[in-house]
């Protein structure tokens, strides 16, 4: 049980932790959530966010978005940003192993009735050409330095080498590449464990999903309609993934390299280990943060090789091109990230960078870095829930500032994966699933229990918050109708 | 089985406590816990391939965590699923050097049942530590 009265009650659903809380604290930790949410925050929440307080740099507040829970170093659902011309820093903590998690969502001009009688085709087609589980190679076969570029050219790379659209490009955050990235700042081993795997889903609660947007569940049409749903029953293709063995090993260098300097050299102090980090301007700062966008880089790259898959075989399915499918990207967004963003606080423009962990960027309307077509609505925020209970498009709101233009970025767990293994049968789901109308394919039994509904929090309280907190707003919610698991 | 899995730590990750009666025992425990994360029956794992970490660091329980890494690292380089033999602790002027002979099998799909992939250590509650018993640590994974 948390503990809940050391906390201050901002609003119905913002609650703060005060610096007295934990010495060392430079600033208070706010907590977005229902009350029920609160209650069922694991005690740890609270010990993280309020570790995250007191990083050098750190500005206004240490932030945990509604979907938030054990993570390590930051909670997952975690949000600092921090101001680089005072002192702020970097983390790998902050950031998470799996740089640029993110999600990517397609729409199709198909409605479920059309697609109901290949559901079972289309997803055993999809598990055959995207490689999902523990370890997996992709089809892409490339040379170190080919791997380099990718890292350095992220989905643009893609689309020069025919796996892709031009338009992909625009609908992807930071288009899809981040030009600081330097590939001279990458070990060979991340490499090694990379090269080999762009096109790959990876595992835990990485996914491809088929899904229907209904239509008693469009919350906005308008907003629907400027992101391409505008049919009843419209089918829909979203999928979950990251920068696979690769980022993870950047994040693993650095963690290391942070350790030794972070005291020693800038005489910084933390909490917990897993908090290494150094000033954002040193050295060791600015190698991590180019080595880190080669990691953003690769996870674009690979969700632009699994949409090429995606549109392949919806292509071979209905004997149509992608083109004349309707094939297009609502949007891709990252959840693993530290990005230098320019944001006003009390009133001045600062360089901040916004770390965000297990959290989502949604810019609102007018925001810089929005494709022209979502200028005047704000950024598409795809929220991906369990995968029994469906999924979410927000857009970005203008009162967004309170959380530097951050929302939630799933439903978030409340059970651990152990726990889940002990409570639910994986094939014994799988049948439930298919009662239920959702059709399954997983390299792992075990994995899948893991990831049964029941161990996640409700999708729709935590998506309620963010709308009533000002932070995103619900457009549509998603239905699930076949899923590939990793 | 000298390690067990959490339950109440670690929600979307998996974490656990591994032992041995003495320090090479329990980095050979924590080895399998971690393969054990990703493959449900470890007897499957056939030992044809040999491959033999060297590591040094300043400190005891850094050592583990490097070691543990390796195992992350040849599963996803050679596709590689390996457990410890052999394992050999000194301590030198220079720090702890570890030598540790590790054999397995490259990931087959239809012989060794997945569970999840482990994508890296952390080291956020890790913990090695000298028991009345012998030697005991935590590890959190990331999922």
């Amino acid at each position: 049980m948390a503990p809940v009265d050391v906390l201050n009650q901002i609003s119905d659903v913002i609650w703060e932790i005060p610096v007295s809380y934990k010495e060392g604290m430079r600033v208070p930790a706010r907590i977005y959530g229902t009350e029920k949410l609160i209650r069922e925050l694991d005690d740890a929440v609270y010990d993280q966010i309020t570790n995250v307080a007191t990083l050098p740099g750190i500005t206004k507040y240490a932030l945990c978005m509604p979907d938030g829970h054990f993570g390590y170093g930051f909670p997952i659902g975690g949000v600092a940003a921090m101001d680089v011309d005072q002192g702020g820093v970097i983390s790998p903590g902050g950031i998470g192993f799996d740089i640029n998690c993110g999600m990517r969502l397609v729409t199709t001009n198909l409605d479920y009735k059309e697609v109901k009688p290949h559901i079972k085709r289309l997803v055993d087609k999809l598990y055959e050409r995207v490689p999902a589980g523990v370890g997996s190679a992709g089809f892409v076969k490339l040379s170190r330095n080919e791997f380099r570029k990718v890292a350095e050219q992220g989905a643009q790379w893609c689309i020069h080498n025919g796996y892709g659209w031009e338009e992909d490009l625009e609908l992807t955050e930071e288009q899809g590449c981040l030009k600081g990235a330097d590939a001279s700042k990458i070990s060979e081993k991340a490499i090694d464990r990379g090269a080999h795997q762009i096109g790959t889903l990876g595992s835990g609660n990485h996914y491809l999903e088929i899904q229907v947007a209904k239509r008693e569940n469009i919350f906005d049409k308008n907003l629907a309609k400027a992101m391409g749903i505008t049919r009843p029953d419209q089918v829909v293709v979203m999928f979950h993934c990251g920068s696979r063995g690769f980022g993870h090993q950047v994040a693993t260098d650095y963690l290391q390299s942070f350790l030794k300097v972070m005291e020693s050299k800038y005489g910084i102090k933390i909490l917990d280990r897993e908090l290494a980090c150094a000033p954002f301007h040193s050295p060791e700062g600015q190698a991590y943060f180019s080595a880190m966008q080669c990691g953003i880089n690769m996870s674009f790259a690979n969700r632009q090789v699994i949409l090429h898959r995606i549109r392949e075989v919806f292509s071979q399915v209905f004997e149509r091109s992608p083109e004349d499918l309707g094939m297009h990207m609502v949007y891709d967004v990252a959840h693993n990230t530290a990005k230098l963003e320019t944001h006003v606080v009390d009133g001045q423009e600062r360089s901040l960078l916004v770390h965000r962990k297990g959290a989502t960027r949604a810019f609102g309307p007018g925001m810089s870095d929005l494709p022209y077509r979502y200028q005047e609505i704000g950024q598409p925020v795809i929220i991906g829930g369990s995968m029994e209970t469906g999924s979410y498009l927000l857009t970005g709101v203008s009162t967004g500032d309170q959380t530097f233009f951050s929302t939630a970025h799933g439903s978030g767990r409340t059970m651990s994966r152990t726990k889940a293994r002990k409570t639910w049968q994986g094939q014994q789901l799988q049948k439930e699933m298919q009662q239920k109308g959702i059709y399954v394919r997983s390299t792992s039994h075990a994995g899948l229990a893991e990831e049964a509904g029941g161990a996640y929090k409700d999708v729709d309280e935590v998506i309620e918050v963010a709308e009533l907190a000002g932070i995103s707003q619900r457009v549509v919610k998603l239905t699930p109708i076949g899923n590939v698991k990793g | 089985m000298p390690y067990e899995f959490l339950e109440d730590i670690a929600t979307a990750d998996i974490a656990f406590h591994a032992w041995g009666d003495d320090l090479e025992e329990v980095f050979k425990s924590a080895g399998d816990a971690l393969i054990n994360t990703m493959i449900d029956n470890l007897e499957a794992i056939a030992v044809t391939e040999t491959r033999t970490f060297q590591l040094e660091n300043d400190e005891l329980d850094l050592l583990l965590f490097n070691f543990l890494q390796e195992f992350v690292y040849y599963k996803d380089s050679e596709l590689l699923l390996l457990r410890a033999q052999q394992v050999q602790i000194e301590t030198k002027a220079s720090g702890y050097h570890l030598t540790a002979v590790t054999r397995g099998e490259r990931l087959d799909r239809d012989r060794h049942h997945q569970r999840v992939d482990v994508k890296a250590v952390t080291l956020h509650q890790f913990q090695l530590e000298k028991t009345d018993n012998g030697w005991t640590s935590q590890v959190i994974l990331d999922i």
